[in-house]
């Protein structure tokens, strides 16, 4: 069986299906930081830049907190979005909420200002070179699947984040709280007259978007090394992510997310020299033939 | 709040009697400043420094030509800028080429590739342009870093700056100063003759309101697609001539932060405004030479200006005064 893969696919196993899992793994992150744009961009409007840097602070959050605190993973995974997505609230109240007015340009740009300034401050702080995080001790090791061996905690990485997904879904699409969240998206002042803070809500989106990305970023510091720079360069794929797949669904952009890691991960067998711009060339194909993106809405 | 900037990305043009060259009376006033200051300015200021800061006024005033007369915030700027820079930069190296002919050639290359990204870009608006152009210019990073004539991390080292027409040696820095002043001059005014021209009068229509644009019968895509090209060319431009005075052409001028640094400088001086991409690539480039021992702390002090902008300083510094003197800059 794995004899006639091989022969099929012309590459050993091992690799093809480790490029696969290292696929899935950056579509996870895709899938997370897109979900986490999308439901800003619903209701805010705004194209939220600063995510890139947000995910890098939730990676050095869970480093800072097991260093200095001593508090390891799953506490990391627990606290750094509810302590990042807090100064995402305090961002939203003090800066992005005086631009709802304006053209969503300055949306974009102000959150670009803010990204940097996150960014140069841990470029000062910490240098560049990156900071090491272990994987903690209940996910070391790896799993032997007769083709391949797996190590645990990516594929934590993966279940993990499909979890965090699904269950972004069902809030969004099966509660109160979504459906309210959903109304405000079509018409804001409409359900601000049926009396829901709309305000509230849309600084709790943010903040929760930004605790998304945050996730992310914790689930990512045992898999890269943690540094400044590792969100800004992840962020403009996700945007490109975000175009192929529109911002209309949330199903879509969890699928898009993890289909176009899978791309790029086998890009990486077949043609190595294209794996970084696999997606963005998807992009320019994607727009060409549907504009509004797979999953989007014109 | 100013409620007067929800239109569009700038406020709205005011209407005023054109004169000599489409140039109203203020803006005259300053173009003679302009040209006065560029023929003093070398006895006054280190050449090298005046030139990098022409180069990015240039570029900047092509930005502008996008942001402030479209409406359309390009996000990735730098890919035709970078580009410009590497095809003048190893033309001029490789097969010998005169300066001028070199320029051309990286110009070229960035317009082709302005014409192709462009006609991709304009299906999308707004915030999806700007994403992206973003996306698209990143590509041209990740090109960049594995093309063999780039020369990768190292970039294109040791560039001639050559002869000009083969008879002008613009080795020493004052030939050099007024060959760059020359063509910023050049690509300043043919821009803003084209901003006063019917086909910029249209372009200023897309952008207050495209739906109606459409409604009298012009093509609008055509019209944002030609005004890329044209934004794109002479980004490549200002990129090439930048190769050239330096002698380097490196990865900086592709990354994307290069075109968030231009995004900065014309929203410092003033987004649409005639006069403002230059005053804010001044201020820019100024503020970059001075901190440049800081560190990752210019990083956050660009940051802080974006935010101080965004939030209290749309008009930029030139919209400023042109709205405190009531004159069009």
């Amino acid at each position: 069986m794995l004899e006639f893969l091989e022969t099929i696919t012309g590459v050993p196993t091992p690799l093809l299906f480790g490029q696969i899992l290292l696929g899935l793994i950056n579509g996870a992150f895709y899938a997370m930081l897109s979900l986490g744009l999308a439901v800003i961009f619903g209701l805010l409007n705004i194209i939220n830049f600063t995510h890139g840097a947000q995910f890098m602070m939730g990676a050095f959050v869970a480093w800072m907190l097991l260093t200095w605190l001593g508090l390891g993973y799953w506490w990391a995974l627990i606290l750094a979005p509810l302590i990042v997505g807090a100064t995402g609230v305090v961002i939203e109240r003090l800066m992005i909420s005086r631009l709802y007015k304006l053209d969503h340009l300055y949306g974009l740009l102000l959150t670009f200002g803010i990204g940097l300034m996150i960014e140069g401050f841990f470029r000062n702080q910490y240098g560049s070179s990156g900071l090491p995080y272990r994987i903690p001790a209940e996910l070391s090791g790896a799993w032997d699947l007769g083709f391949m061996f797996m190590p645990v905690y990516r594929g934590w990485v993966v279940v993990f984040s499909l979890v965090v997904c699904l269950a972004t879904w069902l809030v969004i699409e099966k509660t109160r709280l979504g459906a309210y969240l959903r109304a405000a998206t079509e018409n804001a002042a409409l359900v601000q007259a049926f009396g829901v803070n709309v305000p509230r809500m849309i600084t709790l989106t943010y903040g929760a978007g930004v605790a998304l990305a945050a996730l992310a970023g914790v689930l990512a510091a045992p898999i890269y090394s943690v540094n400044p720079q590792m969100g800004t360069n992840l962020i403009i794929v996700v945007f490109a992510v975000v175009v192929i797949g529109g911002m209309g669904s949330i199903l879509g952009s969890v699928l898009t997310g993890f289909g176009l890691g899978v791309i790029e991960g086998l890009t990486k067998v077949y043609w190595p020299e294209a794996s970084a711009t696999v997606i963005f060339v998807i992009m320019a194909i994607v727009l060409l033939t549907r504009p509004a993106g797979l999953f989007g809405r014109a | 709040m100013a409620s007067e900037t929800t239109a569009g990305p700038m406020p709205a043009t005011m209407g005023e009697a054109r004169g000599f060259l489409g140039y109203s009376r203020a803006q005259l006033v300053a173009l003679v400043i302009l040209v006065a200051a560029l023929i003093v300015g070398p006895y006054f200021l280190y050449p090298v420094f005046l030139m990098k800061l022409l180069c990015f006024a240039l570029f900047a005033s092509a930005f502008n030509l996008l942001i402030g007369y479209v409406g359309l915030l390009s996000f990735g700027h730098a890919a035709y800028f970078g580009m410009g820079g590497y095809i003048a930069g190893y033309t001029a190296k490789a097969y010998g080429f005169t300066p001028e002919v070199a320029v051309i050639a990286g110009a070229a290359v960035a317009g082709i590739q302005g014409w192709i990204f462009g006609w991709i870009a304009i299906r999308r608006q707004g915030i999806y342009f700007a994403m992206i152009t973003l996306a698209l210019a990143q590509m041209v990073y990740f090109f960049c870093v594995q093309a063999p004539f780039t020369g990768g991390e190292d970039g294109i080292q040791a560039i001639p700056r050559g002869r000009l027409f083969g008879l002008i040696d613009l080795g020493p820095d004052m030939s050099m100063y007024w060959f760059v002043a020359a063509v910023f001059l050049a690509g300043f005014v043919m821009i803003h003759r084209v901003i006063h021209s019917p086909y910029g009068q249209v372009l200023k229509a897309i952008r207050e309101n495209e739906p109606r644009a459409t409604s009298l019968g012009y093509r609008t895509d055509d019209y944002k697609l030609v005004a890329f090209i044209l934004s794109a060319t002479i980004a490549g431009v200002a990129g090439g001539v930048k190769s050239l005075v330096f002698g380097i052409a490196t990865l900086t001028d592709v990354h994307w932060a290069m075109s968030g640094e231009v995004v900065l400088m014309t929203l410092v001086g003033g987004l649409g405004t005639v006069f403002g991409p230059m005053v804010g690539a001044a201020v820019i480039v100024t503020m970059q030479n001075y901190l440049a021992e800081m560190g990752a702390w210019v990083t956050v002090i660009q940051g802080g200006i974006f935010v101080a902008v965004v939030l209290a300083f749309r008009r930029g510094l030139v919209g400023e005064i042109a709205h405190l003197l009531k004159v069009k800059l």
